[in-house]
């Protein structure tokens, strides 16, 4: 058979991106540019209420507006007022409420839709919406989740008697292997609600075609495929007759990991009205409608012993599921739930999840998805757990982490981590921070009183990426699998094309898939497209998230590629008058071994099977192969961050002066790519620690659900970041490759607050609680200086 | 409704247009929906992203921030309009080298606000950019590669005179 032969000319390279020139010249196919004539728009009616009755609902004032086509509440959507679905019960108790696409009886937080009005132009929707009259009478709202749980509380759901979800347990010996602990460290950790702010706003067309049946939805989404079959499922439209199509999408972040009750009015509504219907969000209803991420309370204990080695941990949370379970909302905290033992070798690991309902908007994937608030929760307790010691906060790390020789190492949550090498990092991190140099200007700071003290974050984190193995998902309840698929085509002219599951929203896969492709097809990166995110064009797919894109999407395209060389190299040796042995593959061309005149291009053999005029006796016309791929395991990128944090103690103002990391995904496909990705990483991720967070009153009203007070990180804010990278290949696909689109977002939290800490220890403080803003800051500087 | 519309004339991205306009639209939603510039996108509704930054007259604006009546006889350039043909303007250029760019929903606001940035100051220090780009947000890229990309396109535009 022949030689495959990785020409190695495109793998690696930072080639720069194919997606910028459309990017870069305003030709970008956002959803909301779509202008199809006779398009209807529809505006949503939303609760000013987090938990009310609706006594009374009349619409009749919109439809006498001007342009106004139709309006509905639930009563005249009747049945087609289709339910949200929720693809992971987590446990055979858990409890699953209806959650309709307009509220019925009830709404249950602000922003929830209680009627919808469709007309001729977005403008005139938005002024009727003004005209429809509605009566409520206010409720309790539910908004601590302590209070939600206790017996006296109201109910988010009165039909479910409990404002409890699920309790979800593992483990089990913590409390047995304690005792064997010279030191017990307990802390609460508030890892606080954020919101995704995408930069595109989320906007959905739904059209029927006039062909045949087909009905063609255009969203703003992560997950077109997924999109498709949940519609189906909860619509009723046939699925063979329903088009979803992913255009080019700005940004999601896990926010447009999701099926949206917008997404289910646009379709029902155009089915119901045989024409165009378009919606697209404000900013200030995406800030209360689209889904919110983290909200966990974490109590969290570890035990050591007195020379540092861990002997234990135990994890107690309360998770926020809002008011309304979405499409992975229950099993966000179980994917952290893997990841509380981080790097660390311990005895015994108890964990506990009480998922708890509340009127606010619900919560779902968002960036790092679980993994974010557990790598905060082990990394801040680590550094307590030093300080309470008298260690050194990263030589209590190295005392405890898997080394690089114990790899594969099955962890205590029963994770088995592949590869890496966290000495290699750290010691690579530690060089290009001068962490020495900056411990000794701490001390000089804190000898000489200086009222800007300087602290050094650690963070020596890991995460399980490129989700996922079937088994495993199937074994946690998840209703999907975690395959990818991708299928490659050589054209009658040459060109290739590469058609994925994966859909891209920033992450440049067009430009990255090629690179795979070309490295084994020898075909120029510029002669490739890569066909995604249209389930009529690109049909079998999982799509993007829990950066799965590469660790799954990736070997797929190399096992196509492959496939389709082997066929290729049939059709080439008939060709050529000789056996498949006989020849070799070099830079998109068949080549007889020791006879190099004798030679075939894909192109040429690609013409070959389009003709069909003269192929060997079995082969079938065509040059196309596909290949769906199930991953065997997870993939864990892991790294050593490093942030240096100056406090102004008499302002409470904090400056992150320096950050450093050092990731370890694998092999790179494209290390500009990944640089990128670590970049925006650990601005959310330093945006959650510094300057993020949504928050309610007590009467469940949002406080900053909009662009001006809900504090995204701007210029100004960040500092130019210090990246490198180590490899250590994984050996759960291929590729060697491991995901990096949350790495940073994961690493950075814990780094940035554990600096802050560090850089206050001395005056008492042992916590600071997120975002840490100067007012926060400056109370805890008060409250630990009063304690004195 | 009609009598309501009031008559304006734009030149965008150097034709100009006649159109009636209903008093209250944004020029952002007038380049968008009456002349089909969707180069330009709408991010926010509190004018705080930036993503609908156009050049008016020269100055760098934030379109939703703006009437279209406003805008009656003035020039705007939007991200269509700023390079010709195959010949990319600088910024364009070193946001590609520089990988400045990752969904590319706040590109068009960060090209334009920064021609009008490296217009004002042609050699910005870091600080200097990162203070004019203040008022664009961007979600993906921690703002690394466009402090570089801008550094980039200024000594593009140096080497160019």
């Amino acid at each position: 058979m022949t030689e495959v032969v990785d020409v190695g000319t495109a793998l690696g390279r930072p080639i720069k991106r194919k997606e910028d020139a459309r990017l870069l010249h305003g030709q970008t196919n956002w959803t909301d540019n779509i202008q199809l004539p006779g398009t209807v728009h529809m505006a949503i009616l939303r609760s000013p209420f987090a938990h009310a009755t609706i006594t009374k609902l009349d619409i009749s004032g919109a439809l006498a507006m001007p342009n106004v086509v139709a309006a509905f509440g639930a009563a005249e959507l009747g049945d087609l007022n289709a339910s949200v679905p929720c693809v992971w019960p987590v446990t055979d108790d858990m409890v699953a409420p209806d959650f309709p696409a307009l509220a019925k009886d009830k709404v249950r937080h602000v922003g929830d839709a209680v009627a919808v009005v469709v007309a001729s132009d977005a403008r005139s929707a938005a002024d009727a919406l003004e005209a429809i009259v509605v009566d409520y009478e206010p409720l309790d709202a539910v908004i601590d989740m302590e209070k939600a749980i206790s017996p006296d509380s109201t109910y988010v759901h009165d039909d479910k008697g409990t404002n409890t979800c699920y309790v979800y347990n593992l483990g089990g010996g913590y409390d047995e292997k304690v005792k064997e602990a010279d030191v017990v460290v307990k802390r609460r950790f508030i890892n606080q609600r954020l919101i995704p702010v995408f930069m595109e706003p989320r906007s959905v067309v739904a059209a029927p075609m006039g062909m045949s049946d087909e009905i063609t939805l255009w969203s703003s989404t992560q997950v077109p495929h997924i999109l498709r079959l949940l519609l189906a499922l909860v619509t009723g439209v046939p699925e063979n007759n329903l088009r979803v199509v992913a255009p080019d999408v700005g940004g999601g972040f896990g926010g447009k990991l999701q099926i949206y009750r917008e997404e289910i009015l646009a379709l029902q509504l155009a089915r119901k009205m045989g024409r165009p219907v378009k919606w697209t969000e404000t900013r200030s209803e995406d800030m209360v409608a689209t889904h919110h991420g983290r909200d966990q309370i974490q109590d969290i204990e570890i035990a050591a012993k007195s020379d540092g080695t861990l002997v234990g941990l135990k994890v107690d949370l309360i998770a926020n599921m809002g008011a309304f379970l979405q499409i992975i909302t229950p099993g966000v905290p179980l994917l952290g739930m893997f990841m509380y033992p981080g790097i660390y070798k311990m005895g015994a690991y108890d964990f506990k999840c009480t998922g708890v309902f509340t009127n606010t908007t619900p919560t779902d994937a968002y960036r790092g998805a679980g993994r974010p608030e557990a790598t905060y929760a082990i990394e801040r307790i680590m550094d307590e757990l030093a300080a309470e010691l008298g260690m050194e906060p990263m030589e209590l790390r190295k005392k405890n982490w898997i080394k690089h020789e114990e790899f594969p190492y099955t962890t205590i949550a029963g994770l088995t981590y592949d590869t890496g090498n966290y000495e290699l990092a750290t010691a690579r991190a530690l060089e290009l921070f001068d962490y020495d140099g900056l411990r000794a200007e701490q001390k000089q700071r804190r000898d000489s009183g200086d009222k800007v003290q300087l602290g050094i974050g650690i963070s020596t984190f890991t995460e399980m990426c490129g989700l996922a193995p079937s088994r495993t998902l199937g074994a946690l309840k998840y209703v999907a699998g975690g395959w990818e698929h991708c299928t490659v085509r050589v054209l009658p002219t040459g060109k290739v094309e590469v058609i994925t599951g994966t859909s891209p929203h920033g992450q440049g896969h067009e430009t990255a898939w090629s690179q795979i492709a070309s490295s084994i097809l020898g075909i120029p990166v510029e002669d490739i497209e890569v066909v995604h995110s249209d389930t009529g064009r690109a049909p079998y797919g999982m799509d993007t998230y829990g950066s799965r894109s590469l660790a799954v999407g990736g070997q797929a395209i190399k096992a196509a590629s492959e496939r389709l060389i082997e066929k290729a190299a049939v059709i080439a040796a008939h060709q050529l008058e000789c056996s498949t042995s006989d020849l070799e593959y070099i830079n998109g061309v068949f080549q007889v071994k020791g006879d190099p005149e004798k030679a075939q291009p894909l192109g040429a053999v690609a013409f070959e099977a389009f003709t069909a005029h003269n192929l060997p006796d079995g082969v079938e016309p065509t040059l196309s192969a596909e290949a769906t791929i199930d991953p065997q395991d997870f993939s864990y990128p892991h790294g050593t961050h490093l942030a240096a944090m100056e406090v102004d103690t008499e302002t409470g103002k904090v400056t992150l002066r320096k950050y450093v990391c050092v990731d370890d995904v694998g092999i790179q496909v494209n290390p500009m790519i990944v640089e990128g990705q670590v970049h925006g990483g650990l601005a959310q991720g330093i945006g959650q620690a510094l300057y993020e967070g949504a928050f309610y009153d007590q009467d469940g009203q949002p406080l900053n659900a909009n662009m001006s007070s809900y504090l995204v990180p701007g210029a100004p804010d960040l500092p130019m970041f210090i990246t490198d990278t180590t490899c250590t290949p994984s050996t759960t696909n291929p590729l060697g490759t491991k995901g990096v689109g949350e790495a940073g977002a994961i690493a950075s939290t814990p780094a940035i607050i554990n600096g802050v800490v560090d850089a206050l220890r001395h005056l008492g403080v042992n916590d600071v609680a997120m975002p840490a803003t100067p007012m926060t800051v400056w109370k805890t500087i008060q409250a630990a200086q009063g304690g004195k | 409704m009609h009598q309501l519309h009031q008559e304006i004339t734009v030149t965008v991205d150097g034709i100009s247009y006649e159109r009636a306009v209903e008093p209250r639209t944004l020029l952002v939603h007038f380049l968008r929906e009456d002349l089909g510039k969707v180069g330009t996108v709408v991010g926010c509704d509190t004018s705080n992203c930036g993503a609908c930054t156009v050049l008016v007259n020269g100055q760098s604006t934030k379109s939703c921030s703006m009437l279209a009546v406003q805008a009656d006889g003035a020039e705007v350039t939007t991200i269509q309009g700023v390079s010709d043909g195959n010949e990319w303007h600088p910024v364009q250029s070193a946001f590609k080298e520089c990988h400045g760019l990752q969904c590319g929903y706040c590109t068009p606001g960060m090209v334009m606000s920064s021609i009008d940035l490296l217009n004002e100051n042609p050699n910005p220090s870091e600080e200097e950019i990162r203070e004019g780009l203040e008022g664009n947000l961007c979600r993906c890229t921690g703002y690394h590669n466009i402090v570089k990309s801008v550094q980039r396109a200024a000594e593009m535009m140096e080497g160019a005179k």
